[in-house]
């Protein structure tokens, strides 16, 4: 039988990027995925003809440009095309828009509130400093605070340093920052509830929290962390949608001399002698390896993959207790042509990004308390795009793919599974919510896909549908994040690792915990590192 | 508070004009040969309109016309003004007369400056203040308690800039009666189609010169009126990049430029405190209270000031714009944030930020490193700096009362 060195379990892209790094580094790697595509949560799939669906992740802008040149993504096929702005539709018929140019932008603002529209540029400068405290630490491995290696006492000296290098009421904003709600947060900078509306999404978007909950400020921070092609924070589609990201990462792995095989579900992972040594697959076949990396969250991992006996009982308590609940919903639309919205003036450029009607925080909260009495929400948050505005790849001409992510939407339904009458009513509060901004959008519906957390659980994979494996709060980052003193990627049992965004620095599509995981297995096995670049400098 | 739909429904469009034209744009693009603009505070504006040294000789030898209308202006009005604004400003506002001028800067509360901008005393509670960045949620946060009205003013009026030695004999020509007895920092005003034109004896190139200000509706009829009186004084309009020599040549900074702004530097060690770019004359530590004063007071004290803004002229005639500045040609301890060569002083000038004690203690010993790209080959240079005072270029007609003709 052959024994490869490394068995990846899960071709999303996290699992891509360290196979595509193991690989590279000479390592026999194979990547073994449940469903005939690979791609997990980033992919482009043809649910109707001529229609290519980004059915679940739907922008980039977080993902590693560090890893798209390492890994020669772009000769595979990745561009990232930069979007145009976006709007959130007032109930009043008006709209807020966001422009890529600062002025318009600012203008924009003015249009409610000229204090608003000068606090935005504080705001701004405030986010842009916590994101540049942040951001380097992205693809470094977590140090451990209770490990005396020399390493872990280096990389916290590094953390010591950078917060160090903040003055006192710096300090104070971060830890402030770090732990406030995004509406309160926003609450010291704006007036208007649409501007503050518009900004709260980046603290709520996947996460079972409200923007009245402590910690979204944090998420908002994960979301601005991101860049195209040096404009940090600035967002993107990936050209042919989610789906073109982990192809060229397949591509790049496989001309690299990997093995992919799909449609091969992962039973167990073979655990002899407290060493992970291959995997069952649930057809009966079995693969070998010197080890295993699961790219499955980390519930998915040690509770259904690896027996209970081969794991001490404060990590599995910890694994259990780990927060992933899911807390969003997918609708993807084919439309036979593009949609109207008659409060966008003529020559707008706001189809061309992201579209919103939540027009309030208050609005946002309630749709939360739905979730929290395990419901979906009567009113729900959109975060609504049409790629095809700007990627015309992925539709035939003068046709539509919209997506729509749609929060809040609970694992289950009043404590009950879901059923196929309760996606059908969720999906209405959805149509009905664009169809009150834009006449006549049902008839231009040619097909759609709804995914709630149960949809999104059975075919990705994800623990209660959620997008983050596990959302990105304060208790569950860094050196927390899954489980203390497992945060650097190994596991309780030699030769198993795990490399999803369960692990730092999180979710989204970034690859950053593929990236570090290959780099902890690489030095694991005293391997060389040239191939894999250093983090960007942030100056 | 939010503003009502039919505004902001009328506002809308505005996505279509990313550069406003500024209200003497009509004017401005008739003369304009070089098609060269620039984005300045979201205002189309000229880089140069024609060749940029015969704009700059204008300055210095007949009278250059500059549009200042996209500077931030601030209408600051009501009882409480000048307790305001001593509050806001290091510099003592009681001290400022009814129709003067001062020059000053304000702080925040950690006496970084956030910007410098010039101070009009139009009435006994009636300001003008104009400056480089946007202010307005700091202003408003820190007018809390006092009795006064802040609104900004930018697109409600137009200014220009009338500098250089006929500049009076323009006004005079042009029929402003009385304009002769304005001396340096003095605000009149005169009558233009039946309103008022604020005339100051203000403005930005150490030479004589004027600032007028009219609402938005006459600008196009006061600068027929100083074009037609400066015919044959050589009236021409200019750009920024003249301009900006002239400046320089006077020893005046630029915010952003030669220093960052304290809600504009996302980088810590980029905050400035007054003393550490050459403003630490206008600070009246008389005046118990007004933001920062007591970080300045400490700074001072504990001597912990950083950095010293400095004039240098530096050895030979290639300008270094942005060089570094070394001690004993190794130590790096500055950076060169202005410089030109100077036709009025026939030298090579710059304005540099140290890091004290050098441009403190140590004055000698200085050198800048200059990177000349001449046909794709870079000359290094190591030129000797001497510290010098600013202004480079002291001009007996800017404060000469009267006015001379030329």
């Amino acid at each position: 039988m052959k024994i490869y060195d490394a068995i990846i379990i899960g071709g999303g892209h996290n699992g891509l990027v360290t196979a595509g790094y193991l690989q590279r580094a000479g390592l026999e790697t194979v990547v073994v995925e449940k469903n005939p595509w690979v791609g997990g949560a980033a992919t482009s799939r043809e649910l109707t003809p001529g229609f290519l669906y980004s059915n679940c992740s739907y922008v980039c802008s977080l993902f590693r440009p560090e890893i798209m040149r390492d890994l020669e993504l772009p000769k595979h096929g990745l561009q990232i095309i930069s979007y145009e702005g976006g709007a959130v539709f007032t109930r009043d018929g008006d709209y807020l828009a966001s422009y890529r140019d600062h002025d318009a932008h600012r203008r924009e603002f003015a249009r409610y509130s000229a204090r608003d529209a000068e606090s935005y540029e504080r705001y701004a400068r405030d986010v842009t400093r916590q994101c540049r405290f942040i951001q380097p630490l992205l693809m470094r491995t977590a140090p451990d605070p209770f490990s005396c290696k020399p390493r872990d006492i280096g990389e916290l000296l590094y953390l010591a340093k950078k917060f160090g290098e903040f003055s006192p009421a710096e300090m104070a904003a971060t830890l402030r920052f770090w732990t406030m709600s995004i509406a309160d947060f926003l609450d010291e900078y704006f007036e208007t509830d649409v501007i503050k509306a518009y900004l709260a999404l980046s603290g709520i978007i996947g996460t079972a929290l409200g923007p009245m909950s402590p910690g979204t400020a944090y998420v908002l921070l994960h979301h601005y962390m991101g860049e195209v092609d040096g404009s940090v924070g600035a967002w993107g589609y990936a050209r042919g949608g989610m789906g073109a990201v982990t192809k060229a990462l397949a591509s790049s792995f496989l001309a690299a001399g990997g093995v992919i095989r799909t449609g091969s579900e992962v039973d167990k992972v073979i655990v002899e002698g407290g060493r992970a040594v291959g995997i069952a697959l649930a057809n009966g076949d079995e693969v070998r390896a010197r080890m295993v990396v699961s790219n499955a969250d980390v519930k998915r991992t040690f509770l259904k993959l690896v027996e209970p006996k081969e794991l001490p009982e404060p990590f599995l308590h910890r694994v259990k207790h780990f927060k992933m609940r899911g807390s969003s919903g997918k609708v993807n639309i084919a439309l036979d042509s593009l949609p109207e919205f008659p409060a966008l003036p003529e020559g707008s450029q706001c189809m061309r990004g992201d579209m919103h009607f939540t027009d309030s925080i208050e609005r946002m909260e309630r749709a939360y308390d739905d979730w929290k009495a395990g419901r979906w929400s009567a009113d729900p948050f959109l975060d609504m795009m049409i790629p095809t505005t700007l990627d015309p790849t992925m539709a035939p001409a003068g046709k539509h793919f919209m997506s729509c992510f749609v929060q809040y939407c609970p694992p289950k339904v009043e404590g009950r599974d879901w059923t196929d009458a309760d996606r059908d009513a969720f999906a209405e509060t959805v149509i009905k919510q664009i169809s009150d901004y834009s006449p006549g959008f049902r008839d231009r519906i040619i097909h759609m896909e709804v995914r709630t957390p149960r949809e999104i659980e059975q075919e990705v994979g994800l623990t209660e549908g959620n997008i983050f494996q596990g959302e990105l709060t304060f208790d569950q980052l860094l050196f927390n994040r899954p489980v203390p003193g497992y945060a650097q990627y190994r596991s309780p049992i030699q030769g198993l690792y795990i490399c999803g965004s369960s692990t730092h620095p999180g979710g989204g599509v970034m690859g950053a915990p593929g990236r570090n995981a290959a780099a902890e297995i690489l030095r694991d096995l005293d391997r060389s590192r040239s191939h894999m670049s250093a983090a960007h400098d942030v100056l | 508070m939010t503003l009502d739909l039919a505004t902001r429904k009328a506002a809308q469009p505005h996505f279509h004009t990313l550069l406003l034209e500024s209200p003497f744009h009509e004017r401005l693009a008739a003369l304009d040969k070089t098609n060269d603009w620039y984005g300045w505070a979201g205002h189309k504006a000229p880089h140069a309109l024609d060749d940029e040294e015969l704009e700059y000789f204008a300055i210095r030898s007949t009278a250059a016309v500059f549009d200042i209308s996209p500077m931030t202006k601030y209408r600051i009005t009501g009882p409480g003004a000048v307790a305001f604004l001593d509050r806001l400003t290091v510099r003592n506002v009681a001290k400022l007369g009814i129709n003067r001028v001062h020059y000053t800067a304000w702080c925040d509360d950690h006496g970084h400056v956030l910007d410098d901008g010039t101070l009009f005393r139009l009435g006994e509670s009636e300001f003008r203040l104009c400056c480089q960045e946007r202010h307005l949620p700091w202003l408003l946060d820190s007018a809390e308690g006092f009795a006064v009205d802040i609104r900004e003013e930018t697109g409600e009026v137009a200014g220009l800039a009338l500098q250089g030695p006929t500049s009076y004999a323009i006004l005079k020509e042009a029929g402003f009666a009385g304009v002769e007895a304005l001396k340096p920092f003095q605000i009149g005003g005169f009558a233009h189609e039946g309103c008022t034109v604020t005339i100051s004896r203000t403005g930005f190139t150490g030479d004589l010169g004027y600032e007028l200000f009219v609402p938005r509706a006459l600008a196009l009829s006061l600068w027929d009126r100083l074009f037609e009186a400066g015919k044959f004084l050589g009236i021409r309009a200019i750009g920024y990049t003249a301009l900006n020599r002239a400046r320089i040549e006077a020893g005046f900074i630029v915010a952003n430029a030669d220093f960052m702004t304290a809600e504009t530097a996302l980088r810590g060690n980029r905050l400035r405190l007054p003393d550490e770019i050459g403003l630490d004359w206008m600070i009246d530590l008389e005046k118990p209270n007004f933001n920062g004063r007591r970080a300045i007071m400490a700074a001072r004290a504990g001597k912990t000031l950083k950095h010293i803004l400095v004039g240098m002229e530096i050895d030979g005639n290639v300008p270094p714009e942005h060089a570094l500045v070394y001690h004993n040609k190794r130590r790096e301890v500055g950076i060169v944030t202005a410089a030109i060569w100077s036709p009025l002083a026939k030298r090579n000038i710059a304005i540099a930020s140290l890091e004290r004690p050098y441009g403190e203690r140590i004055q000698d010993g200085l050198w800048v490193e200059i990177y000349a790209l001449r046909e794709l080959q870079y000359q290094k240079l190591m030129k000797r700096a001497r510290i010098v005072p600013r202004p480079f270029v002291t001009l007996a007609r800017r404060s000469a009362n009267p006015p001379g003709l030329f």
